[in-house]
């Protein structure tokens, strides 16, 4: 009950701060799922009373932009680019790397042990620098899989100490 | 004229007195390219090192440099992308005219001691050119800028981004000024229209025009919107203007704003761009600040404030409809038109939206006047275009030519030729370059001597779309790169017309059947019909090009699909199931190692003849390739 408390609490503060009208759907979401790490049904639900809009719109709204996620995503997210410059350039090489060091297998999203989180993004507009794996906010350009895989053994390591 | 109206040369003043006093200037590129290099950290390593030598080290031009600086003073400036982003991190020093590439932070030491202690250049940190062997000395010599005509883009990597005071010292706001204090709405609007400015986001609307539809209707309430979703995979010229330029982008938000009577604008960014995001709302906040934007701009009684929206990961935001939903708190649908946005935009008031690169050349057209904006480029495609150049090619990164410039000039004098896939630069192997992203079309070499203007490429079937040049060499598979935008669409359609949402689908399954073999010519002629049917059947630019690439795969690459559907056969071993496996008899050693690892024994040979892989028997595992030591075992 304390949790809920505190989920309606936050929700409400999030809302005061982006601004409490029904156009701010879109801003509140990013502002929830900056807060939460992703959008639990019960988030949903807070923000379309905190707003006065239907359960079902803020839904809709939420499962149609790419950058919103109802599940949780892992520790750490690796974002790979397969914008044309990266694919020209070899992206599907280093995505399957990953997927395999990893054992993800083809559409699953985050490892079994909540580690780590794969995307494919469209453009990240760092075409210059083709391809581009972006782990976590650090961008590695001019990427192969031996780059991506170092970066991620590095990340791995780096949790074991 | 009221002293609000005096602020811009008072500003501009102050900033040329103090930066007077400064000798050098160091301007590292901050830019996203560079700065995923390391850029950030070369300027931290340059900073200390030239603190810790006694240099007088000036971070930010302001009324606290001491008179006294002297000769041994350096402004660490930092600066948008410069452009030459294959060749990041960039680091340029004036007024010696030097542009140091690929710098790392062990090369801060020779910086500082060579050249801003001793005025020497040095040589190995100078863009080489590998053909000739030659290198550069900077900006003025490099044959990457030299080829260029860099107009929009000119302050774009040289100004401090982060300093209102140094874009208003290079004359900047002053045409904004103008506009509201000098110019009617109608004056604004009819220069526009005569300068022949055209919507470069994608489809090449007369900007005068859209801005007269919307100063025609009735306010009160108006909306300028800047469209900085700009979503086509391989473009980033627009977010390379944000980051570099902020101003310039704002300032022309400002005289649209004065042209159709608007008082509130909005940028829509993607959220993909968070450093273009952070630099746009910082010139925001900084130009309210100085009372540029706000209530009574430059002492009238207009008022404009522009609000910053961030985008969710959705391409058809990128349509203007759909965009203005999204503002709206909407899923981001496109609605038919008319009525057009002009008429009935945002919350159904009128609504010019344009593009991050248009609005940045708005100040340049009223600087230029119609005329001499005119000078440049072609008749019916006035001024210059920005172009991302990536793929294949050897010098990447952010371009601006005159409209009808030839693609032969962009990708071999510009770009320095086409690159293999190993990144190394080689003499023959152009095959193809893509333009427009999604909705646009692959050209080929018979393409490379067509002036490229709007109308030419849509004459061809192409489109300059946002201005993103993948170039691709010979190793590339064109049913990959069209099965690739395939995908795009498919994901990226919004879903509410059938033929976009089904049919993007459709066509995805029967490429994704081409390339795994399983396709005839009848799928061929089954992907045309489903392309017309989608172009007919949709609603916004989305669904009427997303068959655009695979058609023009289809028109100019015909033998290569027809070659992966009638003889199995993907020449560039690119798609796995049409590359079969087979030994290069010149590379075969003869050693035996293949037939005996091949767990389903469909190698045979001997000792005296090269190895043979019987087709019909291979299960394609690769263990012959991967026990090959001489690299004889080709294809997968």
């Amino acid at each position: 009950m304390q949790e809920n408390m505190d989920t309606a609490a936050r929700v409400n503060a999030i809302i005061e701060r982006v601004g409490r009208k029904p156009e701010m759907l879109v801003p509140v979401l990013q502002a929830a799922q900056e807060e939460f790490k992703y959008l639990p049904e019960d988030v949903m639900t807070l923000i379309a009373e905190g707003l006065g809009v239907s359960a079902a719109k803020v839904y809709g709204v939420a499962t149609f932009y790419a950058h919103f996620t109802l599940e949780p995503k892992g520790k750490h997210v690796i974002r790979c680019c397969d914008g044309t410059a990266c694919h020209v350039k070899g992206s599907m090489a280093i995505m399957d790397a990953i997927r395999n060091h990893l054992n993800l297998a083809e559409g699953q999203k985050t490892t079994k042990d909540g580690m780590f989180s794969m995307e494919i993004v469209s453009c990240l507009g760092a075409c210059g620098l083709a391809p581009v794996m972006v782990l976590d906010e650090k961008v590695h350009g001019q990427s192969n899989d031996k780059v991506a895989l170092d970066a991620i053994k590095e990340c791995i390591a780096s949790e074991e100490k | 004229m009221t002293s609000k109206a005096e602020t811009l040369e008072k500003i501009a003043e102050a900033y040329r007195s103090q930066s007077a006093k400064i000798q050098r200037r160091v301007v590292v590129c901050a830019g996203t390219g560079c700065i995923a290099n390391g850029s950030l950290k070369v300027r931290d390593a340059i900073m200390k090192l030239a603190a810790d030598k006694g240099l007088n080290i000036v971070v930010e031009i302001n009324d606290s440099i001491p008179e006294s600086a002297g000769v041994q003073s350096v402004y660490m400036s930092r600066s948008g992308c410069q452009g030459f982003c294959q060749q990041g991190p960039l680091v340029t020093i004036e007024p010696d005219g030097i542009l140091y590439c690929k710098v790392k932070v062990e090369d801060a030491e020779d910086i500082v001691n060579e050249t801003l202690i001793n005025h020497k250049v040095i040589d190995r940190l100078l863009y080489l050119d590998i053909e000739s062997q030659k290198r550069f000395k900077g900006q003025t010599e490099i044959p990457f800028y030299t080829r260029q005509q860099r107009t929009t883009l000119d302050q774009c990597g040289f100004i401090d981004p982060h300093d209102i005071n140094e874009y208003i010292a290079e004359g900047g706001y002053a045409q904004a000024r103008r506009a509201y204090l000098e110019m009617t709405p109608k004056e604004v609007c009819d220069l526009v229209l005569a300068s022949g400015l055209r919507g470069k986001g994608g489809g090449g609307f007369p900007t005068g025009r859209k801005w007269l539809a919307a100063m025609a209707e009735k306010g009160p309430k108006k909306y300028v919107i800047c469209n900085a979703d700009e979503g086509d995979p391989g473009a980033f010229m627009d977010r390379s203007l944000m980051e570099g330029d902020p101003h310039r982008v704002i300032e022309g938000m400002m005289i649209a704003a004065r042209g159709i009577g608007a008082d509130e604008g909005y940028m829509y960014v993607r959220a993909e761009y968070p450093l273009a995001v952070e630099r746009v709302r910082k010139a925001v906040a900084d130009a309210t600040a100085a009372g540029i934007l706000g209530n009574s701009i430059f002492g009238t009684e207009h008022s404009f404030n522009i609000h910053i929206m961030e985008g969710a990961g959705a391409f058809v935001c990128g349509e203007e409809t759909a965009l203005m939903a999204s503002i709206e708190g909407n899923r981001g649908m496109p609605k038919p038109k008319p009525p057009f946005p002009a008429q009935k935009g945002l919350y159904g008031c009128p609504t010019i939206i344009n593009n991050v690169e248009t609005l940045g050349t708005v100040p340049i057209v009223l600087r230029e006047g119609a005329e001499g904006f005119r000078k440049v480029g072609t008749e019916l495609s006035p001024g210059t275009k920005t172009f991302a150049l990536s793929g294949n090619v050897e010098n990447t990164g952010l371009i601006e030519v005159p409209f009808g410039t030839t693609l032969r000039h962009i990708v071999f004098d510009i770009g320095g030729g086409v690159t293999d896939d190993d990144n190394m630069p080689t003499k023959k192997m152009f095959k193809s370059v893509q333009i427009g992203g999604p909705s646009g079309a692959c050209l080929t070499e018979k393409d490379l001597d067509l002036p490229l203007d709007f109308d030419n490429l849509k004459k061809i079937g192409a489109m300059v779309g946002s201005g993103g040049l993948v170039v691709m060499n010979d190793q590339t598979c064109m049913v990959q790169i069209a099965r690739f935008f395939m995908q795009f669409t498919q994901n990226e359609s919004c879903g509410k017309c059938v033929l976009c949402r089904e049919g993007t689908k459709q066509m995805l399954l029967l490429m994704d059947k081409i390339i795994a073999g399983e396709g005839t010519m009848e799928t061929i002629e089954t992907l045309e019909a489903l392309a017309g049917a989608i172009q007919k059947g949709s609603l916004c630019a989305l669904g009427k090009t997303a068959p655009n690439p695979v058609l023009s795969v289809l028109k100019h690459f015909r033998e290569e699909m027809v070659e992966h559907v009638v003889n199995k056969n993907c020449k560039t071993h690119k798609c796995k199931a049409l590359s079969p496996y087979h030994i290069d008899p010149t590379k075969c050693r003869k050693c035996g190692m293949c037939a005996k690892k091949c767990p389903v024994q469909a190698i045979r040979g001997d000792r005296q003849t090269a190895y043979v892989i019987e087709e019909e028997k291979c299960i394609r595992c690769g263990t012959c390739k991967l026990n090959c030591k001489f690299g004889a075992v080709e294809g997968a």
